[in-house]
């Protein structure tokens, strides 16, 4: 730690995305999060050409085949099948794609309207500022699964409103932290410099302000993904999210816990363990982008 | 301190009124209710249907009901259960014991392993075991929590048959409920073994509950742990030849102990949604999983009830932590 | 509360926790010591209260017969009464008046709060009825005060009178002949409370009391309820036909079907109901359990908008049925605990037309039926599933996937609908669906009850049960004539011919009868299913 900065403050100044990235690189794990999420994302892009079958295609006369490397098992379905003989590989891997957008447009849509939310309540204040902080001080005081519970059971149980229902839940954490970013930039002598100097709301909101915000919030972001992913399978596990045979990893989850008790692990192992080993990447990868762009929030 | 306490209290005034008004109109929008989902394949009548959503005041424009409902309110009444016609408190205080005994369970399963195993990585900052834990940690922040309890429920009840299978307590002992809280009920009965049967059923979902906050604990014990022996008065301390062992545990832990009860304190929240899903799976009693069946039910005075009893609860023990956190460390409140 | 009630009892207890101490220890678990007969039932849920009067659902049902007594008894296991708080009954000439003569020396239970100063009489039965019958009965508002199985079987229209005649003689009488009407008065919501409880509670200003803490004159006393967790009783020492062989009876609460099968293979319970299909393989080979089966009398379905193109062509219903895979429907989602259907009624039903045979799972020929009826293809459509676990469809979602995968292989392009359970049937019995999945339950073994209810021209209108909104004039002609004719063998004719007409037109695709099984510990003596679903303990031993 001490070292990085040494060699920065001497010779010559790299720019900050060699920077980032050089300080990104010393950690192990967030460099194994990114590759196993590249991975990821290369199979679920490419799911048509590497999934072996299509997600819901049903093989009637191959129910619950065990994988190749139990007896029983077929080379054909490499981690078994399901319960109406489908592959679990394939499903696992075109549920894939579902995990990512899930992970993506939730974070989009809270970060979006959260960011939003917050410049408006730091830079506006008053009344304004109140009412969303008190709205959002509502929102915290639920715990989030149970609202998500309550959302979806109001717009019906689908994967695009357990997504509309994980965003309003995780959106107080992006206002909050926007919020609290600008009250402190607004503190500061170059705000107040560009403001006698008659840079309008909202250029001042956008190119003096936003840029400072923007490293806690891409740590926030890379952690909101993780959980957007875990809660919309949550979701999904208690039959309210993604509907089958959609094969979202929850539901899949949902579908085959039933088995648990007759022996037929496999329908019940792969997807949880798709679920553990996502999350798992992009948490890493959060740590390692806290550690690289913030210094200050380093271990926190 | 009494000052600033009214002034947090006054806070949160808006926040509990605004809790009831989006409990009572998210509950009002529900497809169907509870009447309809009531029926069975025969269904109901439309005059029979509208009969009882008037007996239940559901026909009336919603301002009225919800001047109602906030009338019943300031009386103290939460209303009745459109299922099981039993006072929606009445309900709510019977199962909420089982939440509680289970959450705190949980979290001092999460803390007697957390702090420590923090404690330790942070000690050997960089070697294998500092790397085991940190790695364990991050899986266990990363876990699924429903594919983890199956997967223990798996191993533990029906493979090595070790642990029961689910509820509170073995159902041939015959416990009144004084305190609703197990533990002490078994002990206050004339059957005090049974105790034992209470902790183990205890075992398996206070692990599950437990797995989400005894990673964060563990994270946060082992950076509030490096950042305090960095300080200056630790090297000073060191410098001066106290033992090492006091440094650590007497000097350092004191104060590395201050944003980890933080810590502690908000992952209540955290608790009780990990709960919804850990009382679904192991059949537990409590109201995590009342409140998911009254939704499904259409329950409305049973949803609205247990959303405002839930989040009050949230905000007592936020608040409770805040002003403990005050206590220990006072720069907090002169900073406000 | 009472902490420590009855210190004769706890001395009693404690002498067996003595002697029963050392071997469980010696196991090394430290389980609970028991000497007296505890039979564990893992019940699937809580009761919504515990008055049957009031309730739908069998899970409240169970929760509450042991408490209870009719005036006739199903003899357990068989749709067959019997006397049970009545000794006997005459009916008149022109049937329409019953007179039952009530059994004398019958208890009712003691509590906390309750203490009977007298026996049974008619102003228990009375109470019990006058309380779903009259408005203005002081009980009849408690509670919510929805009888919704009186009105169903048409309680209301049925009855002209009831009076008390003497203490023990109770007289109905009836606005119309009605055959089934005794069959009606085993059925649960004819329970008897206690006249002489309800007035207490009335007077100590809880009337709703009656309906959670149950006073009854059945085989055992209520003990202790908790929600979600457990509901105990005990063995009623002064039942009128001899106390029950088991000294405690309890329910486990225990909502997840996996987790039922695991608590009894760990003998946490003995009789388990409502499992998992994929488990029963397993459970026939489980040393120390026995799978009881029974088939069911019921029927799942997936019923055509016959009201909608292009399924108001006979042809592509035909074709369609001809184009889904009953077979791999049950051997994925009913296993060993379901049979194909064949017609709208179970086999286990009189006047079952044995002489039908299935539509064969022919893609082919369905493909060229379809070109027949000049269907243009591919057509978007919906299968529709509901969202609970029904007796007869353990996994509506995974046939509507079934079916939705063999419907591609034709041309129909399906997508799967779901809605909440109430909302789903409102909407399929206003005819929203094109394709609707539901079964029903018969409630007395009547084949009317099913092909009338379900297929007749009333129910076709928006909002009926007949889901295929299918009025057949040839169909509803024959059903309504089966209902006048009292000869049996005339009846079983014309329903024997009804189910030719539904064979042909196939306004469903019947998909199965469920088997109900139940698994049991091998300790569990003269346990028997019911044909109507209930569960019933009050003859069952312990070995």
């Amino acid at each position: 730690m001490t070292t990085t900065t040494d060699s920065a403050g001497t010779g010559h100044h790299p720019s900050p995305l060699a920077a980032f990235w050089r300080d990104f690189r010393r950690n192990r794990g967030a460099l194994g999060g990114l590759v196993f999420i590249v991975i990821v994302a290369l199979a679920a892009l490419l799911a048509p050409v590497v999934a072996p079958h299509l997600p819901d295609v049903q093989d009637r006369n191959a129910f619950l085949v065990p994988p190749v490397w139990v007896a029983g098992g077929d080379w054909r379905y490499i981690l078994g099948t399901d319960d109406v003989g489908r592959d679990i590989l394939s499903r696992i891997i075109w549920g894939a794609r579902l995990s990512l957008s899930i992970g993506a447009i939730v974070v989009t849509l809270s970060l979006a309207i959260g960011v939003l939310l917050g410049l408006l309540a730091g830079f506006l204040g008053g009344l304004f500022d109140q009412g969303i902080m008190r709205l959002m001080d509502v929102l915290m005081a639920l715990p989030s699964l149970l609202l998500a519970v309550a959302i979806v059971a109001v717009l019906g149980p689908s994967l695009a409103n357990a997504m509309i229902a994980i965003a309003i839940v995780v959106l107080p954490h992006y206002v909050r932290l926007t919020r609290a970013t600008v009250l402190t930039e607004l503190a500061k002598d170059y705000v107040t410099a560009s403001r006698i100097a008659g840079a309008g709301l909202w250029r001042m909101m956008v190119i003096v302000v936003l840029p400072n915000c923007l490293a806690p919030l891409i740590v926030q972001a890379s952690l909101g993904f993780s959980s957007a992913i875990l809660d919309a399978a949550a979701l999904g596990f208690l039959g309210l999210g993604a509907q089958p045979p959609t094969p979202e990893w929850g539901t899949m989850l949902a579908d085959a816990k039933k088995f648990v008790q007759s022996g037929q692990w496999w329908v019940v192992t792969f997807p949880g363990l798709a679920i553990l080993l996502t999350v798992l990447a992009f948490n890493l990868l959060g740590d390692g982008l806290r550690d690289a762009l913030d210094p200050k929030l380093k271990e926190r | 301190m009494l000052r600033y306490i009214a002034s947090r209290l006054l806070v949160l005034v808006p926040t509990v009124l605004g809790i009831v008004l989006l409990a009572f109109f998210l509950v009002r929008q529900l497809h169907g209710d509870a009447v309809e989902a009531r029926s069975g394949e025969r269904g109901i009548t439309a005059e029979q249907l509208a009969e009882r959503r008037h007996a239940l005041g559901l026909d009336r424009p919603l301002y009225e009901q919800f001047g109602a409902y906030l009338g019943q309110l300031m009386q103290g009444d939460l209303g009745k259960s459109y299922v099981t016609q039993r006072p929606v408190i009445d309900e709510f205080l019977e199962l909420f014991p089982a939440t509680i005994e289970l959450s705190i369970v949980a979290m001092i399963f999460a803390v007697v392993i957390g702090l420590p195993a923090g404690i330790l990585a942070a000690l050997t900052r960089g070697s294998v075991l500092d790397h085991g834990v940190m790695g364990a940690a991050l899986a266990g922040y990363s876990m699924p929590i429903f594919w983890w309890a199956i997967l223990l429920i798996v191993l533990f009840s029906n493979i090595l048959g070790l642990t029961p299978v689910s509820g509170r307590l073995d159902v041939l002992y015959y416990i009144e409920p004084t305190t609703g809280f197990m533990l002490i009920d078994t002990l206050l009965s004339d059957e005090p073994e049974s105790f034992w049967s209470a902790l183990r059923h205890l075992i398996l979902p206070s692990v599950v509950l437990g797995t989400i906050p005894l990673a964060v604990i563990a994270r946060m014990t082992r950076s509030a742990m490096l950042e305090v022996l960095g300080e200056d008065y630790i090297r000073t301390a060191r410098a001066k030849g106290l033992s090492p062992f006091r440094v650590v545990w007497v000097h350092a832990l004191r104060n590395a102990l201050i944003p980890v009860i933080t810590v502690i304190g908000l992952q209540v929240g955290t608790l009780l949604a990990g709960a919804v899903l850990t009382e679904t799976i192991f059949s537990w009693p409590g109201v995590g999983k009342w409140l998911i069946d009254a939704i499904g039910r259409r329950d409305f005075p049973a949803v609205q009830g247990g959303i405002l009893l839930i989040a009050v609860t949230i905000i007592a023990v936020n608040l409770a932590v805040d002003l403990l956190y005050g206590l220990i460390n006072p720069r907090i409140r002169h900073q406000k | 509360m009472n902490l420590r009630s009855g210190t004769l009892r706890t001395k009693a207890r404690r002498l067996a926790l003595a002697t029963a101490a050392a071997t469980t220890l010696l196991a090394g678990l430290g389980g609970p010591a028991f000497a007296a007969k505890t039979l564990v039932y893992c019940s699937e849920g809580s009761p919504e209260n515990f008055n049957p009067q009031l309730n739908t659902t069998g899970t409240s049902f169970d929760a509450a017969r042991p408490v209870y007594d009719r005036l006739v008894d199903f003899v357990p296991g068989t749709t067959q009464t019997r006397p049970g708080l009545a000794e006997s009954w005459t009916v008149s000439e022109d049937g329409l008046t019953y007179e039952f003569k009530l059994r004398r020396g019958v208890k009712f239970h003691t509590s906390k709060t309750f203490t009977p100063t007298r026996d049974f009489n008619a102003d228990d039965v009375l109470f019990s009825f006058n309380r779903m019958w009259k408005n203005d009965s002081p009980y009849h508002g408690v509670s919510g005060g929805a009888y919704d199985y009186f009105g169903d079987m048409g309680m209301n229209e049925m009855l002209k009178s009831i009076d008390k005649v003497d203490d023990y003689t109770v007289r109905f009488v009836l606005t119309a002949p009605n055959a089934p009407f005794i069959a009606n008065l085993a059925m649960d919501f004819a329970t008897i409370l206690s006249a002489e409880y309800a007035d207490a509670m009335l007077k100590a200003g809880t009337p709703e009391k009656v309906d959670q803490e149950p006073i009854g004159t059945g085989a055992f006393t209520f003990v202790q309820y908790q929600k979600d967790a457990i509901i105990r009783f005990k063995a009623f020492d002064a039942y009128w036909a001899g106390k029950p062989k088991l000294d405690n009876l309890v329910f486990a609460i225990t909502t997840d079907a996996s987790t039922r099968w695991a608590k009894l293979k760990a003998g946490e319970c003995q009789v388990a109901p409502y499992p998992n299909p994929q488990d029963i393989e397993v459970m026939k080979a489980t040393p120390g359990v026995v799978l009881m089966q029974q088939p069911g009398l019921n029927v799942g379905y997936l019923a055509f908008n016959t009201q909608k193109a292009p399924f108001d062509n006979k042809l592509v219903r035909q074709a369609l049925s001809m184009a889904i895979d009953k077979a791999a429907i049950i051997k994925a989602v009913y296993g060993a605990a379901g049979q194909p259907a064949v017609n709208p009624i179970p086999p286990t039903i009189w006047s079952y037309n044995k002489d039908i045979t299935d539509y064969p799972y022919d893609p082919e020929k369905a493909k060229a039926l379809l070109a027949q009826a000049q269907v243009t293809l591919p057509l978007e459509t919906d299968i529709w599933a509901m969202p609970v676990q029904r007796p007869y469809n353990p996994d509506a979602k995974k046939v509507a996937e079934l079916i939705q995968a063999d419907l591609a292989a034709v041309g129909f392009k399906a997508k799967i609908v779901t809605y909440e359970w109430g909302e789903y049937r409102k909407r399929c019995q206003n005819g929203e669906h094109q394709m609707c999945q539901l079964g029903w339950t018969g409630d007395n073994g009547d084949p009317d009850n099913f092909l009338y209810t379900l297929l007749g021209c009333d129910a076709a209108r928006p909002g009926g049960g007949n889901l295929a909104k299918w009025c057949n004039k040839e169909f509803d002609d024959l059903v309504r004539k089966a209902q006048q004719v009292p000869d049996m063998a005339e009846r079983t004719k014309l329903y024997e011919q009804a189910q030719v007409i539904f064979h042909e037109e196939a306004p469903w695709f019947v998909i199965a009868h469920s088997l109900v099984s139940e698994p049991v510990s091998d300790k569990v003596v003269n346990y028997k299913l019911s044909p109507l679903g209930s569960h019933e303990f009050k003859e069952v031993d312990l070995k």
